[in-house]
């Protein structure tokens, strides 16, 4: 049903870093139609104006375009955007892994060692 | 463009006991907003006075720029904290005639959310449980194609998977010229839904902000905010 949001932080953040995550994992992919704001306000169980005010922070960083004259929005067909969102999701999950090790008690290297592991188990 | 303003609104009952005191309220078209505040803090008394159904002790209240008045009942559609319907009529016929009574009464979009409400219309209202009789009231004030909703006390008796439609009725139906006031205890309910909150706290405005401001000001949820603010 309606999405899940922490609190703590403003629901237009955490909707435009979902519709991030779906864009980087291609569940919306490249040049494709986002839904409308209603339709996404619907499923998320939010306010329109809270979707309108995510929609236009993607706008920002070009990652959605809006088509003139229909109103429709499309995800950005442009591979140096695409690569640069993965790039930064990817950077931000590297980080959050190191910072959680270190609350582990691990350094860099160790947690390193942690990730190779896991590709020899597999 | 404000649907309703406010000018150092007061309303007292008999003489001394102020139940609001010296409001102001700027409330613009396109919002839902959240009128949130404990027991006695005065949420009905402002939805009332809006509503034409008190007049105010002093200050001002517009709505979409007019005094309180048949104009702006006109534009008002008031879900009340009480059973507000003739008890004995049946569901579909109290449909017609609310629809008798209000121009703006769109019949089609009632019908259509009975069904999905899964409410049999042909039934006697009295006979009905008390959410199923909620969400009949409910449907028949979203059913207006009003300015301003006022809606006090919308999700108390209901569950919560009725409370989500409720919810999302409430999103799908508002539109950019239209504002809806909700007045509640169950913030995390609908906090997601909301643009803006609104604290009263003993009768005056303690805050009026956007949620998301509160969020990031505070750190903190609408509903824990509140749970601060208003801690006993």
């Amino acid at each position: 049903m309606s999405w899940k949001f922490d609190d703590g932080t403003p629901i237009y953040l955490q909707i435009a870093e979902r519709i991030r995550a779906q864009i980087a994992s291609g569940e919306l992919p490249p040049g494709g139609k986002i839904p409308t704001v209603r339709e996404i306000a619907e499923t998320a169980g939010v306010n329109p104006n809270t979707v309108q005010r995510a929609l236009s922070e993607l706008e920002s960083s070009a990652l959605v375009a809006s088509e003139r004259g229909n109103g429709g929005r499309f995800v950005s067909a442009n591979p140096d955007v695409l690569y640069k969102l993965k790039h930064d999701l990817a950077r931000k999950a590297a980080f959050d892994y190191v910072y959680r090790m270190s609350k582990l008690g691990f350094n860099r290297s160790e947690a390193q060692n942690y990730l190779t592991e896991i590709k020899e188990e597999k | 463009m404000a649907i309703l303003e406010a000018v150092k609104l007061s309303k007292a009952y008999g003489k001394k006991k102020y139940a609001l005191e010296g409001i102001n309220l700027n409330i613009e078209s396109g919002k839902i907003i959240g009128l949130c505040g404990p027991n006695g803090s005065g949420k009905t008394t402002l939805i009332k006075l809006a509503a034409g159904l008190l007049t105010p002790t002093g200050g001002e209240l517009t709505i979409d720029g007019k005094a309180i008045g048949p104009e702006t009942k006109a534009i008002v559609s008031y879900l009340p904290d009480k059973t507000f319907v003739p008890e004995n009529m049946k569901v579909f016929a109290i449909i017609d005639f609310f629809k008798e009574f209000y121009a703006d009464f769109d019949i089609n979009a009632s019908h259509e959310m009975l069904k999905r409400l899964d409410i049999d219309g042909s039934e006697t209202f009295k006979t009905l449980s008390k959410g199923t009789q909620e969400k009949v009231q409910l449907v028949l004030i979203m059913s207006r194609k009003a300015k301003l909703y006022l809606l006090d006390e919308p999700i108390g008796g209901v569950d919560p998977a009725a409370r989500d439609y409720i919810l999302s009725t409430i999103i799908s139906n508002y539109n950019a010229d239209s504002s809806v006031i909700i007045s509640t205890h169950l913030i995390s309910d609908i906090e997601n839904t909301l643009d803006e909150v609104i604290f009263i706290k003993y009768g005056k405005l303690f805050l009026h902000s956007t949620s998301d401001e509160i969020r990031e000001n505070h750190g903190m949820s609408v509903d824990a905010y509140f749970r601060e603010v208003f801690r006993c």
